[in-house]
């Protein structure tokens, strides 16, 4: 094993040195984010390697970065040390931090031929939402998710449940967690109806309540919130009722972090997660699980997440032109099925879907389709100027609520007169 | 011959005065300067008080304040009786004493992010360990780091486990050092255990104690990796520090200018304690 890599190494250093000469390579630097742990380093890094080969005059050093605020971190610090990258996948979110900070350009200011303007136009429009500003284009999809409800059929069946019909309302969500929630004779619970995590992206959870109660978080500027919407803190205090009231989800902050092993211990029948689990998740439960949209409140809905990728703006023109052709290569039909297939990330455009091998994946599993059919109720993801401090905002609220220290009309109205505030210089 | 001397003496300590002016001293007045010249990640001309207005208005903060002093005020002196503790325990002759420093060394030895990725789930409320053993006495379980009442000292009893072996190799080190006959006098004169630690054993570790106390204090305030793993600083800020809560400024609200003036903060705090440790215990240390 050793000596083969040393023999591919060598062999490989052998043929660069024959080739630098007569071929000037192009040197692409790229960070990337994995926001859900697993083996998905590889995955990136064997397309990367593909595309390598395809394209033997561009490098590309595809560098993963930790989790996306990791990412962000990383790319803004190389810029600013004068050694920046070319191109990286960041949260769709970030993307007016990243327009304030005159970081990145915009895709339509690349794309030149018709093919690649047809490319540009191949995509979910509502994957394009987050990317979206001013009607320019700064973010392509490619790691993108929406949240999905993952159940377990086998306590389904153990609750005498029907295991292909899972909650599809928020009033079934109850009664169905109700009968899924287990309590041993000391009347503690072992097994708890449904879990939705409130650490690490609450806000993004949160958004999909919301949706479902059909109210936005933002305007698409990203220069208004609407945390305090009547509609937003009913949303509110329907999560925090699960917990509270009704008793079929633990009080207080459910980690995102552990919530995949709880659901893969069974100690949750139904868990909200991003579709980026789906393949592990697969891979390691040992019993019969499914996977369903999120239940209904007036309407179906769950915001997009996950990652684009971005144009650094300090990159010359050779550059520019190599990293459109390794997106273009990386979220190309047969690319984005392989990576669909692998992770569970959607396949970001509808021809991603056509082809065979994901077509006939889908057939065997049907889950991995479940994402997409949920795109058309999707709603973008909560991306504002001085982002951070106001997710945080939204976040501080959440956990405040869901940790009884607030009321959610309190929390919210004071996440609301701070966010504004923040927010009135961009009007 | 005076002056070179003088001069071999500059030299000598070149090497270590360019790393520490350009890795110390230059970032500290960058950054002072910052928060008086700075606005959001940019440059004004003009220099203004309006980063500092905003520490008054910033309700984060006084929690954040109050978790970093709480937090300094109990795993430091907790840390420091459990280190004294595990070393005189070591340090008696007993069987199998190596393996129980190395057992007690071993938090040490491994990386903070890899120990808060265990202890993360040792606190997970429903797979977690520690739930595990409080429901065999039927206990309904704890949210260790989802609850705010518990989410702050979950994190320190993490790194009081991990701090105290530490400690520990100084004051073993240290207790070797007292000479066996101040005991044997001690036994003639027939003292009791306590008054041996009290009037010998203690008073000669207390070289070691200021040591081990100035560090003890500098890591509750520098120390945060654990929190990137285990709450980031959730649930509402309830287990969130001064130092994280930097980061989170500098890096995840782009706020460069506000993050100068918190260090500025910090580093007034740090400057403080050590003025204080210093000042006045070490008078009351007793140095051969």
């Amino acid at each position: 094993m050793w000596i083969k890599s040393v023999k591919h190494t060598v062999a490989a250093a052998v043929l660069c040195a024959i080739a630098a000469p007569t071929v000037a390579a192009t040197e692409l630097t790229m960070f990337y984010p994995v926001a859900v742990g697993g083996a998905l380093t590889k995955i990136v890094d064997g397309i990367v390697s593909d595309f390598e080969a395809a394209n033997p005059d561009i490098d590309v050093n595809a560098i993963y970065a930790g989790n996306y605020n990791d990412a962000r971190v990383k790319a803004l610090a190389a810029l600013q040390s004068g050694d920046p990258a070319q191109l990286a996948v960041m949260f769709s979110i970030d993307v007016h931090e990243l327009m304030d900070l005159d970081a990145i350009v915009p895709f339509d200011d690349i794309v030149s031929t018709q093919e690649e303007k047809d490319w540009l136009a191949s995509f979910y429009p509502a994957l394009m939402e987050n990317g979206t500003v001013a009607g320019k284009t700064y973010g392509v999809p490619f790691q993108r998710s929406t949240i999905v409800m993952y159940y377990n059929k086998d306590l389904f069946r153990e609750a005498g449940l029907d295991p292909e019909k899972p909650p599809t309302s928020w009033e079934e969500l109850v009664t169905m967690g109700a009968a899924l929630t287990k309590k041993n004779t000391n009347g503690n619970v072992d097994q708890w109806g449904a879990m939705i995590p409130s650490t690490g992206y609450p806000y993004w959870m949160f958004g999909a309540l919301t949706k479902q109660q059909g109210q936005k978080l933002m305007n698409q500027e990203g220069t208004e919130v609407y945390f305090n919407n009547p509609k937003v803190i009913d949303a509110l205090n329907y999560w925090n009722d699960l917990g509270r009231t009704h008793g079929i989800m633990p009080e207080g902050a459910i980690e995102w972090g552990t919530l995949r092993q709880n659901f893969l211990e069974q100690k949750t029948a139904i868990m909200w997660h991003s579709t980026g689990n789906l393949t592990t998740v697969k891979k390691n439960a040992n019993f019969d699980f499914g996977v369903a949209m999120l239940p209904a409140g007036s309407e179906l809905g769950s915001p997009t997440g996950g990652g684009n990728f971005h144009l650094f703006k300090a990159s010359s023109d050779e550059e520019r032109a190599a990293s459109l052709k390794l997106i273009r290569f990386m979220t190309s039909p047969e690319q984005a099925a392989r990576w669909s297939i692998e992770t569970g990330y959607m396949g970001v455009s509808p021809a991603a879907y056509e082809t065979p091998e994901l077509a006939a994946y889908i057939k065997t599993f049907p889950p991995a389709a479940i994402a997409r059919d949920q795109l058309q109720h999707a709603t973008a993801e909560l991306s504002t100027h001085q982002a951070g401090r106001v997710r945080k905002l939204l976040d501080d609220a959440i956990q405040s609520v869901l940790t009884g220290q607030s009321s959610a009309e309190d929390a919210l109205n004071s996440a609301q007169k701070q966010a504004d505030r923040i927010l009135s210089r961009y009007k | 011959m005076q002056l070179s001397r003088q001069i071999q003496a500059w030299l000598l300590l070149l090497p270590a005065l360019c790393l520490l002016v350009m890795f110390t001293h230059y970032p500290v007045l960058k950054t002072i300067a910052r928060s008086f010249f700075g606005f959001g990640t940019r440059w004004e001309d003009a220099a203004s008080l309006q980063n500092y207005q905003y520490l008054l208005e910033d309700e984060v903060l006084m929690q954040v304040l109050s978790n970093s002093f709480l937090y300094a005020a109990i795993t430091v002196p907790v840390s420091i009786i459990l280190a004294i503790a595990m070393a005189l325990w070591v340090n008696s002759s007993m069987m199998g004493k190596g393996f129980l420093r190395t057992a007690y060394f071993t938090p040490t030895v491994l990386p903070m992010i890899s120990v808060a990725n265990i202890w993360l789930f040792f606190y997970s409320p429903e797979i977690g360990l520690l739930n595990k053993l409080l429901a065999l006495v039927g206990h309904n379980g704890i949210n260790w780091l989802g609850d705010p009442s518990f989410s702050l000292y979950s994190l320190m009893a993490m790194t009081i486990w991990k701090e105290a072996g530490f400690f520990m190799i100084f004051y073993l080190a240290a207790l070797q050092t007292i000479d066996t006959n101040l005991y044997h006098a001690a036994a003639i004169e027939n003292a009791s255990k306590w008054t041996v630690f009290r009037r010998i054993t203690f008073p000669l570790l207390m070289p070691t104690t200021l040591f081990v106390l100035v560090n003890a204090m500098l890591n509750a305030f520098k120390l945060v990796d654990h929190l990137f793993i285990l709450t980031k600083g959730g649930p509402n800020n309830s287990s969130n520090l001064l130092l994280y809560y930097i980061f989170e400024n500098a890096f995840s609200f782009f706020d460069t200018a506000y993050a100068a003036v918190l260090t500025v903060v910090l580093l007034t705090i740090l400057v403080g304690l050590a003025l204080l440790q210093f000042g006045i215990i070490e008078k009351r240390v007793h140095y051969r």
